[in-house]
């Protein structure tokens, strides 16, 4: 078996044992990396930063050291700043764009000695379902080149995916991890919002933005959960008072009575029939072991997408004020006054998905505008929680598709955003009710393409989701399958 | 009582911004010191740098809740930090948080005293908020600098209800505002530095009459300044009434070097600051335990230990008034009048000699050369007939010029002890009797004149070491005799 084969758990066991070296590890997916630039997964990578980083872990591996992750390579997406290398969240008003400090989920996954391959692609911002909106290059799908490899962490998705990098790190808002997963046919999981600092991810939706790992296997993803988690109450007043924990402590725990709910919205009008298949063949599996389908309701499902297209907006519209052209980001090179110049800058530095939500978030939050949009869709996204908790009442989890469909074509919204908007149907709800969700690969359909299940469990009951992704992917292998002709 | 001006009634309310004494700002952990080179004391966080969030200063939150119990407020359980959305280069973030519809403190109010009058004042609201960064725009030509050591400094904006009726009433009232929050130790007070800012909202009216269009005076950093711009509005805003002329709402700037105000922006200006909860900080609880804990830590309020000081010490209102300017003042009386047992003497002392002196030598009391138990000494000399008021003041000056430390022993070096022997008095006496022969004839024709002749040579003849009241007393009993 290759090394880029090999699981974050078993590549971290043989990089113990030094069966390999950190150094060789790096070397091996950074070739792999070049050799696949042709995906457009990545920003930025820098050989040397990345071997320092390696012989580093080699050091400390060599002390017996026995961080958990030591030595394992990663790449990040590039909402989350990095000091060691540039940090664009996908834009132009970012570009060269160098962070004084790392993350807290970048700086905890190094102290658990991991070693950074690079940045990756995403939309802008974060703001988008199908990378392409990231301003510098599309991201291709490695099922299918001609596809979408979902977003906005589409760069992460396919380095998992296509093995340029044994694990990545998402942010999910909308569903930004949860949806490229589904696609791409990794393992991705966004905990339950606060969980993971937001101290570094440059921000979208501020109230929902969340980090998360995306990787091949749910025991993959519960390791690196459990070293990215934690409070950080010095740097972000969001991230929960909840001490870091195990999230691997209950994986292999018998599902046996387990209660899935299985909301009816979820299996509506417009899911895809390969889709639907899918989906149907997996809530098979987990009832073969021993898992109970429930019927559910999430009645204000469909009403998640405009109040997502609400608030979303409106925080971002205040969140991205601050790239102005004055402190750092891009300036206009020709100006007249200071109106001009935030008037030009910022026109020449955000692209167009961009500039529509702060026009729509600065709308909604407009003098006489803000009570009829705003406020309302706060209140329906307190009722669209308070329908989880109903649900939660009659099941342990809640299992559905990730998206409607399999991954569409490059360009095959036709830049409709609406269209890209309406895909999101199924991660929104769950994201407005801050609840942790995962996506598992549990099929294919149309094309060849991945279906991902989505699980979404209460809050803090990471473990759970984990457990129950992690039990039916030991009793499947669509988890293992690669794309067709990836070397 | 009229206060009109020309048959106009004055409205005047204050917004004040009091800069927090915090070490670190409001949501960093940079520090708040003032005049440091330009943007050394900005953070990651107070840059705005992608990424970075907000952390609410503790000690900010306890600065407010303590004046919230100064002036009688309720303390919001529960209060939410709003973004003011705008774009200003010296705005790091573009937005400013503050806090908007749920404030954390509300209502309460300031009372003072305006020559006889008791005045209150109502506070709306004080809630707290972050300051912006300063453009400079004369430090470089053709382009603006902007420093961010001012970005992030906590401020408690404190504003009132359109109570003030008056210039007078109105720097009255912002002069009780500045006692306070220096009193309670939650902000410098040092309007120079700008950690205490006041806008007045001014408007005119006819009596009974709705309310006018007001102007904001901003920034008024003195309260002299704060004078002559209410005074100069005022008369501006009656001469544009009666001219037939309409107010327009408007921000103004006060120029202290021609004493105008002068329009900054129009109301046509305002912007849409699209106020929304700031979801990077999660509402501020208060618990009713950390309330209580504030509590604990303030010092005795100006107005509690005024009323103290009458009911204690049985001085007149004007006296405890008068010395409870600051806490430094008021200790240092309360120390004298401890050390001597003589309330009133002591405030004498205080507001007398060693006010004039420290006015004159342009120090505060914590730098007075005579410490407050010197001065209880000093009194306690006098009041026990050790030596005169004349001599006391003699040994004031002694100890307040450094030429001795201890009373008793300044007293004995200048030989200034009171003779309290009556024999060598009662000689002395005899001696001036028989040598003023007329002077006794006068006095016991009926002239009273006479007998303080008498006094004056005997003072005269003991280098005014003789008790007054026992030459006195000796005197006339040798003349009745």
């Amino acid at each position: 078996m290759s090394l880029h084969d090999l699981s974050v758990a078993e590549l971290a066991r043989q990089l113990k044992t030094k069966d390999v070296s950190a150094v060789e590890a790096a070397r091996h997916f950074l070739a792999r990396a070049t050799a696949h630039d042709d995906l457009g997964a990545w920003l930025a990578r820098d050989e040397e930063v990345t071997l320092a980083q390696a012989r580093n872990a080699d050091e400390r591996i060599a002390k017996g050291d026995t961080a958990p992750l030591l030595g394992v390579p990663i790449a990040h997406k590039d909402i989350f700043v990095t000091r060691d290398f540039p940090s664009t969240a996908g834009s132009k008003m970012l570009e060269g764009y160098r962070s004084p400090f790392d993350a807290t989920v970048v700086r905890k996954l190094a102290e658990a000695g991991m070693v950074s391959l690079g940045k990756l692609n995403c939309d802008e911002f974060a703001m988008g379902s199908s990378n392409e909106n990231s301003a510098f290059h599309p991201v291709k799908n490695p099922w299918d080149a001609t596809r979408i490899p979902g977003g906005s962490s589409g760069g992460s998705a396919v380095a998992v995916s296509a093995r340029l990098a044994p694990a990545a790190t998402g942010t999910d808002t909308g569903g930004s991890i949860r949806q490229p997963a589904s696609f791409c046919g990794i393992t991705g999981i966004k905990p339950t919002y606060g969980r993971a600092s937001r101290y570094g991810m440059i921000a979208y939706a501020s109230s929902l933005d969340q980090a998360g790992p995306m990787a091949r296997s749910a025991e993959d993803c519960a390791l690196l959960l459990s070293a990215m988690c934690g409070p950080d109450p010095d740097r972000d007043s969001t991230s929960l008072d909840v001490p870091a924990e195990d999230f691997g402590r209950s994986l292999g725990a018998s599902l046996e009575g387990l209660r899935i709910g299985v909301p009816r919205e979820f299996f509506a009008e417009g899911v895809a029939p390969d889709v639907r298949a899918a989906i149907d063949s997996a809530l098979q599996q987990l009832e073969k072991l021993g898992a109970r389908r429930v019927e559910i309701s999430l009645p204000r499902t469909e009403l998640s997408i405009p109040v997502y297209y609400i608030i979303a907006p409106a925080e971002a519209s205040s969140n991205l004020s601050r790239f102005d052209g004055v402190k750092f980001g891009h300036r206009a090179k020709q100006y007249g006054d200071l109106l001009d110049m935030y008037k030009k800058s910022r026109a020449e530095g955000f692209g167009e998905e961009v500039k529509r939500r702060i026009m729509t978030g600065t709308y909604v939050l407009s003098h006489g505008y803000y009570d009829a949009y705003y406020l309302q869709a706060q209140k329906i996204r307190r009722m669209i929680a308070d329908d989880f908790q109903r649900a939660f009442k009659e099941c342990d989890v809640i299992a559905g598709p990730a998206a409607p469909t399999v991954a569409w074509k490059l360009g095959g919204h036709g830049g409709d955003p609406l269209a890209d908007y309406l895909a999101d149907i199924f991660t929104l709800p769950g994201s407005l009710a801050g609840l942790p969700g995962m996506s598992v690969p549990v099929g294919f359909g149309e094309g060849g393409m991945p279906v991902g299940l989505q699980l979404l469990g209460n809050y803090f009951q990471e473990s759970r989701l984990l457990n129950v992704a992690h039990r039916f992917q030991q009793a499947t292998d669509f988890h293992a399958k690669k794309p067709e002709g990836l070397q | 009582m009229s206060k009109l001006v020309q048959g106009w009634e004055v409205v005047i309310g204050f917004e004040t911004h009091a800069q927090l004494s915090t070490r670190s700002k409001i949501f960093s952990r940079s520090p708040t010191d003032f005049g440091a080179e330009p943007n050394t004391q900005a953070s990651p966080v107070d840059l705005a740098l992608p990424g970075t969030l907000p952390v609410m200063n503790k000690g900010a939150v306890e600065r407010a809740i303590a004046f919230g119990l100064a002036v009688g407020s309720k303390i919001a359980p529960h209060s939410i930090f709003a973004r003011k959305n705008y774009f200003y280069p010296d705005l790091p973030k573009g937005y400013q948080i503050s806090q908007y519809e749920i404030p954390v403190v509300q209502g309460g109010a300031v009372e003072f005293y305006v020559g006889d009058d008791k005045m209150s004042v109502r506070l709306v609201r004080a809630h707290l908020e972050e300051d912006a960064g300063k453009s400079l725009h004369e430090d470089f030509v053709g382009q603006s600098g902007i420093d961010l050591n001012r970005a992030g400094t906590p401020l408690l904006e404190i504003v009132t209800e359109p109570d003030m009726r008056s210039t007078e009433e109105a720097v009255a009232y912002a002069k009780e505002l500045h006692k306070i929050v220096t009193w309670i130790g939650i902000c410098d007070g040092n309007m120079q530095e700008g950690s205490f800012r006041c806008d007045a909202n001014v408007s005119v009216r006819r009596p009974g009459g709705p309310l006018g269009t007001r102007r904001e005076i901003k920034n008024l950093n003195s309260f002299r300044f704060m004078q002559q711009a209410i005074d100069y509005e005022i008369r501006w805003q009656i001469g544009e009434l009666e001219d037939g002329r309409a107010i327009e709402q408007a921000t103004v700037l006060f120029d202290p070097d021609t004493g105008e105000t002068r329009a900054m922006r129009t109301k046509e200006d305002a912007a849409d600051y699209r106020y929304f909860p700031d979801p990077d900080l999660p509402p501020l609880v208060v618990a009713p335990e950390w309330v209580e804990q504030v509590r604990a830590g303030m010092p005795e309020l100006p107005r509690a230990m005024a009323a103290r000081f009458v009911q204690q010490y049985g001085l007149p209102e004007y006296d405890a008034t008068t010395l409870t300017q600051s806490p430094a003042m008021a200790a240092y009386f309360e120390s004298a009048a401890k050390a001597c047992g003589q309330p009133k003497l002591a405030s004498n002392w205080v507001m007398g000699e060693v006010s004039r002196r420290l006015n004159a030598q342009e120090i505060g009391i914590e730098q007075a050369p005579v410490q407050a138990v010197t001065l209880g000494a000093l009194i306690g000399r006098i009041a026990d007939g050790t030596i005169s008021n004349n001599a006391g003041r003699q040994v004031f000056e002694a100890l307040w010029s450094g030429e001795g430390s201890d009373v008793d022993a300044v007293i004995e070096a200048k030989g200034l002890k009171q003779m309290s022997d009556t024999g060598e008095l009662e000689k002395i006496l005899d001696d001036i009797l028989a040598a003023n022969a007329d002077n006794v004839a006068q006095f016991k024709a009926g002239k009273d004149k006479a007998f303080n002749a008498l006094v004056g040579q005997a003072m005269k003849a003991t280098k005014g070491k003789a008790n007054p009241q026992t030459v006195n007393d000796l005197l006339r009993k040798k003349l009745a005799g």
